[in-house]
């Protein structure tokens, strides 16, 4: 059992998302530190990938710019081990499969346990291929995000009865990226979520104003954003810290 | 052995699977299901066959390659003539049967990646020709290498969509094809153009490429009483490497030869020569051998030919060099264009640049052997849309 359950235990959880490295890490670790003094409940790490399949230009823009400042995973291992010393919100990675296969998935959810991370988002993982990781996230107390989709239908139970850490509800067909509509009948889609599982289950995908974040909260058990925030960072470079910052305790507000 | 390579859904060996997206899961189910129906329904084969035989001009000739034997002085060597087919390639074989299946699902449009723009010409093709709406994903760079072919699919009513991210090429439109599926499923079929991503995509185009061995070994039968010794296909994805290998598995006295792109040399990061070069990894919608860093960064490969230029490799054929059923060999740039001019002075056919890595290590391989024995080279497709790209190399500017 990780610790991911203490980000829900505080009303709904905002969860913020930032990409590892972008601009460079140490405008990273200053974000990280602005959103857990801002009220973020948990925050997801992406650790950036050549060809993020799953992400919209903005992310894809972020993951570029991030591996052309040299960003690698151990730098982001060193990174997170510093900033675990003094932050005790639940900290998530998400990235792609390759980037943990590649780095020897045993070694890679090893050092995750490690040096504090909560859990794993893998978006190129289903439900059919999870076996491989989640034997191994077990025996490390990590624990490996299930996504539910608009399209999962039929699968949902069978997800939902799987799942570890918190459900990571997608809002809207297509890749990340903020949207004006969600329009997504996402309230039956919850409701056997709901049937089928005690572990919370938080919406992302889309999001960007409070208005959205409140109203999908409130059907779920909390928002995640990424694109926005990713956008902050791009405009405001190395300053972005105390933007993203502020940008967060109107979001957790909102929630 | 075709049983246990297939003992796990959609496994070749370890490879393989369905590494997407969950929101992409029900569209693969739905795609198996809808396969495992039609697969064997005599209705669909009947109107397949007609298709393959009256619109695209099957069976492909396998032509024997007299002046070329004689100037090599070694094997016999025959070239199976996939450049015949209508659009110019073998990628008809797979656009064909995907198209009708897809129709069968009800679908009324039709997302395509490509790299020289074959599957793209070949998907823009069948959507006309069954109605259907058509959008074709191209890396930008590939559009400026192979400009005819994106005339062709707009003239064909298809839209093609310039892909600007990561290294403007294969691999980059793979991945926009995939964004773009994510957003609209219902109506949308992928139509993959290669043995490559989830399951059961490398089942499905293997299967409807599988008619290139079929009709080789019926060919080589009628003409020389006994199979060949060796079969030869280029391979990028390795559609029509598997399509010629895979009546030949379990014939193990045939050699199975993949001709793979090393660029300037495997020795050099400008190369797409993934068994070379690659190593084990999981990346569009699969488990098998891809280019990467230290890291699992897929790296930027690099290959004169765009339909060979991809990071990665099939997962039957990472399964085939696992085994050590089929050998994986890789020609560089040069080899491959001296392939291109070789072929069409000798025997008055000019190849595609893929195919030309296929020509290129059928040229050394016959010199290698006797003259008592056979050799395949698969011609997977037709020259002309590289002539400009050729001359260009060379030192030559010419106009389309």
């Amino acid at each position: 059992m990780s610790n991911i359950k203490k980000a829900f235990e505080n009303g709904k959880a905002f969860i913020p998302f930032i990409t590892c490295g972008d601009p460079d890490l140490e405008t990273t670790k200053k974000c990280i530190y602005e959103m857990v003094e801002a009220g973020a409940d948990l925050i997801e790490l992406g650790i950036p990938f050549s060809d993020p399949t799953a992400e919209g230009p903005v992310i894809q823009e972020a993951n570029v710019r991030a591996l052309s400042a040299g960003t690698t995973t151990d730098k982001i291992f060193d990174m997170v081990k510093e900033v675990r010393e003094k932050v005790s919100v639940p900290m998530t990675f998400m990235t792609y499969a390759n980037v943990v296969y590649s780095y020897g998935a045993e070694k890679f959810i090893k050092i995750c346990s490690k040096i504090g991370i909560d859990g794993l988002v893998l978006p190129d993982i289903p439900f059919e291929e999870k076996g491989e990781f989640e034997d191994l996230c077990s025996q490390y107390d990590v624990d490996l995000v299930s996504l539910i989709a608009p399209t999962s239908k039929d699968r949902i139970s069978m997800i939902a009865k799987q799942a570890k850490g918190y459900i990571y509800l997608v809002s809207s067909l297509g890749v990340t990226g903020t949207r004006t509509e969600i329009t997504t009948d996402l309230d039956s889609i919850v409701k056997v979520i709901r049937d089928n599982t005690d572990v919370p289950c938080a919406i992302g995908f889309g999001i960007s104003t409070p208005d959205q974040a409140a109203k999908m909260a409130s059907i779920s058990d909390g928002a995640i954003v990424g694109s926005a925030i990713i956008k902050l960072i791009k405009e405001h470079g190395k300053n972005a810290p105390k933007v993203v910052g502020e940008y967060v305790r109107k979001m957790k507000e909102a929630v | 052995m075709k049983a246990a390579m297939e003992n796990r859904k959609g496994r070749f060996g370890i490879h393989g699977g369905q590494y997407i997206p969950e929101t992409l899961m029900n569209a693969v189910i739905e795609l198996e299901n809808a396969y495992n129906r039609y697969k064997d329904d005599p209705d669909f084969n009947r109107e397949l066959t007609e298709l393959l035989n009256e619109y695209a001009g099957r069976p492909s000739r396998l032509y024997y390659a007299k002046k070329m034997t004689e100037d090599l002085g070694g094997a016999k060597i025959y070239l199976k003539r996939e450049d015949l087919n209508h659009t110019g390639a073998h990628k008809i074989n797979n656009v064909l049967g995907q198209a009708l299946l897809a129709k069968k699902m009800g679908k009324t449009r039709l997302i395509a990646e490509t790299g020289a723009g074959q599957h793209g010409v070949a998907t823009a093709t069948a959507a006309a020709l069954m109605g259907m709406e058509c959008v074709v994903f191209m890396g930008e760079e590939d559009t400026k290498r192979q400009a005819l072919n994106v005339y062709k699919m707009r003239l064909l009513g298809a839209e093609v969509v310039p892909v600007t991210t990561g290294t403007a090429t294969l691999k980059d439109a793979v991945s926009e094809a995939m964004r773009e599926w994510t957003r609209r499923i219902d109506d949308t079929h992928y139509c993959l153009g290669s043995v490559m991503g989830p399951h059961p995509f490398p089942t499905i185009v293997r299967d409807f490429q599988a008619v290139i061995s079929k009709e080789i070994k019926e060919q080589i039968l009628e003409k020389e009483g006994r199979l060949p010794d060796a079969v030869l296909a280029c391979v990028g994805g390795g559609s029509n490497a598997i399509g010629t290998f895979y009546n030949f598995i379990e014939d193990k006295d045939v050699r199975l030869i993949g001709c793979e792109a090393a660029g300037r040399g495997v020795d050099t990061f400008e190369t797409a020569a993934t068994i070379s070069t690659g190593r084990e990894g999981i990346f569009h919608g699969m488990k098998s051998y891809f280019c990467q860093d230290e890291f699992g960064q897929i790296a930027p490969v690099y290959s004169i030919s765009a339909g060979l230029d991809y990071p990665g490799i099939g997962p039957e054929h990472a399964y085939l060099h696992d085994i050590g059923r089929a050998e994986y060999v890789a020609i560089t740039d040069d080899e491959a264009v001296n392939a291109f001019e070789y072929m069409s002075k000798t025997e008055g056919i000019i190849p595609a640049i893929e195919s030309s890595h296929a020509v290129a290590y059928g040229m050394k391989l016959a010199k290698e052997l006797s003259k008592d024995k056979i050799i395949v080279i698969t011609i997977s497709g037709r020259g002309d849309k590289d002539c400009a790209a050729i001359a260009r190399y060379r030192g030559e500017d010419i106009n389309e």
